[in-house]
């Protein structure tokens, strides 16, 4: 090893789980570098490593380029971040009080279908059509993440199994829903809904600038950092965040000191279902303008590793949805420009999670010695 | 085999955990190691067992140096550790445990379960540990599985064997019991290095005694040279009162009235079996016992946290069988609960935070839906000042504090405020000799400040030094109430076996 690199390793010798976390995500991009020259097989076979390693390059610049290289990028970024900022703050407020939120998918599918409801069924302007319609998306998901929380509270069943079957449940009431006459597009004999009215959509960010049509970037970017801001103050300023994060860290003493556990198990579903609601209707109201069976894709599994990465803080949250939703519109740029597909950014994100999950094996790699091995809150046993 | 620590030096960032420290022990003796909590007695055990290297100073066997960079390395040379918390595998059964890292292999590998067992039934009977090589771990109470642990060691040659606060887990029998296997270690040509910060212990089994203060030998002793105060004295660097300081109660009206309480477990059986009793204003009510006879139950129905079967309790002229663990602390009732990591603080919170765990939505501390972090900085700061809560301040995790500081968090918490009624369990568990005495005189003060005080807790000693009237739990019922004043704890000791002392009624 040259010195320089014992020199680093000392000098990380005290980092703390910050550091932890870059490296983790320099870790993925390194063992990248390795599955895209493996994935090369013809520069392999002729044994070509200079095209190989250029093919690496090309890819990466692309990650750049097509994720922050040009306005139409960083729009294209602040699109994708959006449900991600959201789905994440959703999952790591439940995080924070002990709960494993497997269900964001299902209640963003909740809040999404409310919301479209609001938006073609009524016709006010904007002023009024948007926040209501955001409201139903929030009332929405917080109902349908009642259902787990509830089920707990009263008989301890595990949120993870039930959230994870309601994913099946939501995703099927509105495949079932986009075939009635009250969802279904009249022209339309697939399932799709009608389009929500042209008041209930969110601004877009760029209306201003002319002739940019391709700039779609619209302002739930804004909401997803209120949200941000919010979760912030929840959890350092107010008293039922205090109460979350007692509960998380230790239900017995949560309990001893008088909080009550079966409402802050209730609490926390109802919460983090509001926000993942919340995020359905952004997608639907900003993005689509009407829903499909699948508008909410993997999102919520998404908003789990984001959770992981940012480690159920506000910042890091925000940080890892926007490594997420930059990595989104980069690969599509990647996999457009580069003979790259677009599965690499899976593969990244997997790698990310995982060194993240074993932060003794990102030490050992980087020869870090530090004290604190935590992978951060997240949830306890199955037994509980 | 002669083992010494010769000028051990130590640095942690910002503490000197062991300073210029130098230590021997021989085959055939006890040498105890008594020091405070954060003195430096782990610390110096893991150089010892290899898990880290010294900054300075080395480790000598017989004279030669050696280089230890694994507790392989250790246990190589001789040395067994039996650890404060067990390293067992609780499904596997004793002979597995045993053998766990040493398996006797028979053809192809297959594990020699006969021969294992036979090895575990040979050191059993030998040092009279009394094992099952067939029983579970899951199924043995903890001073067996500590036997599991010792037969470990000596499976593995050690030559010395380190035990780290062995007696913390154990009940007053199974520590006698204790002293003997570490006599017949003794007897058997072993060295012996007992790490504790109980005094009467090291007393009782000691060769020699080397105190340990904030990383240093302060000196050694032999015990007969020696006694309690003396002792302390070197390990807190003060004259400390063994004795609690108190004058004689004036009792006034009942506060606390249980009627008849029955509590049962979730599978239906009694555990605590139609108590009544009362604890009047300024006096401290002991319930002695050993641990496991309803004691728990009892306080956390008491507290709230439990439901209560049958009966009621009453707080002064109120009945709150059916009130809140909240509603109680607003009556008035501290909870000082038994297990401080458990229940009584959030460790990953900072020290601030966990002083007000109990009253952060109190107007004092909250305006609407915000808890006003100002007041609390400020209220904590008073309050690590007025209960001498050593920390480096109040944003710190209360993880990083010592287990006498972490209770000092809890009791500042509970006493703070005004009270009418006082419930600690086990209030000086695993606290220091400093922090005990200081645990207790506040307990006292809050006694005559008019407060009704219950202490629940399994070390006679406490309950006999603070209680004014003492009532022994035994299979969920009250045996006994008993003057402490008039009997002995040896009495008392039979009470709690469920027997009588020759002569009661």
């Amino acid at each position: 090893m040259p010195r320089w690199f014992d020199a680093l390793g000392s000098r990380l010798n005290r980092i703390n789980s910050v550091v932890l976390t870059l490296l983790a995500v320099v870790s993925a991009l390194i063992v990248g570098v390795f599955v895209i020259v493996l994935s090369d097989v013809e520069a392999l076979q002729s044994g070509d490593f200079g095209r190989a390693f250029s093919e690496v390059a090309n890819a990466y610049k692309a990650l750049v380029t097509g994720s922050v290289g040009s306005l139409r990028a960083i729009s294209d970024t602040i699109n994708n971040a959006t449900p991600f900022i959201i789905t994440g703050v959703s999952v790591a407020v439940a995080f924070r009080a002990g709960l494993f939120n497997i269900g964001a998918t299902g209640q963003m599918i909740a809040g999404g279908t409310t919301a479209t409801w609001v938006g073609f069924a009524m016709d006010g302007p904007g002023i009024v059509q948007i926040p209501l319609a955001l409201l139903a998306g929030i009332l929405g998901g917080a109902a349908f993440g009642a259902i787990p929380g509830v089920l707990k509270a009263r008989t301890g069943a595990h949120e993870v199994i039930t959230t994870i079957m309601l994913n099946y449940i939501a995703s099927f009431m509105l495949l079932w829903l986009l075939t009635t006459d009250l969802f279904q597009r009249p022209e339309r004999t697939d399932p799709i809904s009608k389009f929500v009215s042209d008041a209930s959509r969110l601004p877009t960010l760029f209306g201003f600038m002319e002739g940019r049509a391709d700039l779609t970037a619209h302002s739930g970017i804004l909401l997803a950092l209120l949200v941000v801001v919010l979760f912030w103050w929840f959890l350092e300023r107010s008293k039922m965040g205090f109460e979350f994060r007692a509960f998380g860290m230790n239900a017995d003493a949560a309990e001893y000191a008088g909080m009550r556990a079966k409402r802050l198990t209730v609490l926390g579903m109802v919460v983090a279902g509001g926000i993942a609601g919340l995020a359905g209707a952004v997608e639907i109201l900003g993005r689509y303008g009407y829903a499909t069976q699948s508008f909410a894709g993997t999102i919520g599994f998404d908003a789990i590793a984001i959770a992981l990465l940012g480690r159920s803080t506000p910042l890091g949250t925000l940080l890892a949805a926007l490594l997420f939703g930059a990595l989104q519109s980069g690969g599509r740029t990647m996999q457009a420009t580069t003979e790259v597909p677009i599965d690499l950014i899976v593969v990244l994100r997997a790698l990310i999670v995982m060194f993240i999950a074993a932060p003794l094996l990102v030490k050992a790699i980087w020869r870090v010695k530090s004290a604190d091995v935590s992978t951060g809150q997240t949830f306890k046993g199955w037994g509980s | 085999m002669r083992l010494e620590l010769a000028n051990i030096t130590k640095r942690f960032p910002g503490v000197v955990a062991n300073d210029d420290v130098s230590l021997s022990v021989s085959s055939g003796e006890v040498l105890s190691l008594i020091g405070e909590n954060g003195a430096g007695k782990s610390t110096l055990m893991n150089i010892l067992y290899g898990m880290y290297r010294p900054d300075s100073g080395g480790i000598r066997i017989d004279g030669s140096t050696v280089t230890f960079t694994s507790a392989a390395d250790a246990i190589e040379a001789g040395i067994g550790m039996v650890h404060q918390h067990f390293m067992l595998v609780p499904v596997f059964t004793v002979a597995e445990n045993v053998v766990l890292g040493v398996e006797p292999t028979g053809r192809l590998g297959s594990l020699d379960i006969a021969k294992a067992r036979s090895m575990v039934k040979e050191i059993s009977d030998k040092y009279k540990l009394d094992l099952d090589p067939d029983a579970r771990i899951e199924d043995l109470p903890v001073g067996i599985q500590q036997r599991v642990e010792i037969v470990k060691v000596l499976l593995r040659d050690a030559k010395i064997v380190v035990f780290d606060e062995p007696t913390a887990v154990l009940t007053p029998s199974e520590i006698g019991e204790f002293f003997g296997i570490v006599k017949s270690l003794k007897d058997s040509g072993r060295g012996v290095v007992f790490i504790t910060h109980k005094l009467k212990e090291a007393l009782a089994i000691a060769d020699r005694i080397a105190v340990l203060r904030r990383g240093k030998v302060v000196g050694e002793v032999a015990p007969h040279n020696a006694n309690e105060s003396t002792i302390a004295e070197m390990m807190v660097g003060r004259p400390v009162q063994l004795v609690v300081d108190k004058k004689i109660a004036s009792p006034g009206a009942a506060v606390l009235s249980v009627n008849d309480l029955t509590v049962m477990d979730p599978d239906g059986r009694v555990v605590v079996d139609g108590i009544s009793f009362a604890v009047h204003a300024g006096e401290v009510v002991g319930i002695a016992g050993v641990q496991g006879n309803g004691q728990t139950e009892l306080v956390e129905t008491l507290t709230g946290l439990r439901d209560a079967h049958a009966g009621a309790v009453r707080l002064g002229e109120f009945d709150i069988s059916d009130a809140s663990p909240r509603a109680r602390h607003r009556m008035g009732m501290a909870h000082i609960p038994e297990d401080r990591q458990r229940q009584g603080l959030v460790t990953g919170m900072t020290v601030a935070q966990n002083l007000v765990l109990t009253r952060y939505h109190s107007e004092e501390f909250s305006k609407g839906m915000q808890v006003n972090w100002d007041t609390v900085s400020t209220k904590a700061s008073e309050l690590v000042a007025e209960y001498d809560i050593r920390t480096s301040g109040v944003d710190v995790e209360a993880s990083t504090l010592s287990g006498g500081n972490q209770q000092k968090v809890i009791v500042a918490r509970e006493l703070s405020r005004d009270l009418k009624l006082a419930i600690a369990s086990q209030p000086t568990r695993g606290v220091d000799v400093g922090s005990i005495e200081y645990i207790h005189s506040q307990i006292i003060a809050e006694r005559d400040a008019g407060t009704a005080v219950l202490i629940v807790s399994t070390e006679l000693d406490e309950v006999m030094a603070l209680a004014d009237r003492v009532l022994v739990m035994y299979r969920g019922a009250i045996v006994a109430e008993v003057d402490p004043k008039q009997v002995s704890a040896l009495d008392i000791g039979l009470y709690m076996a469920g027997s009588k002392p020759a002569g009661a009624a």
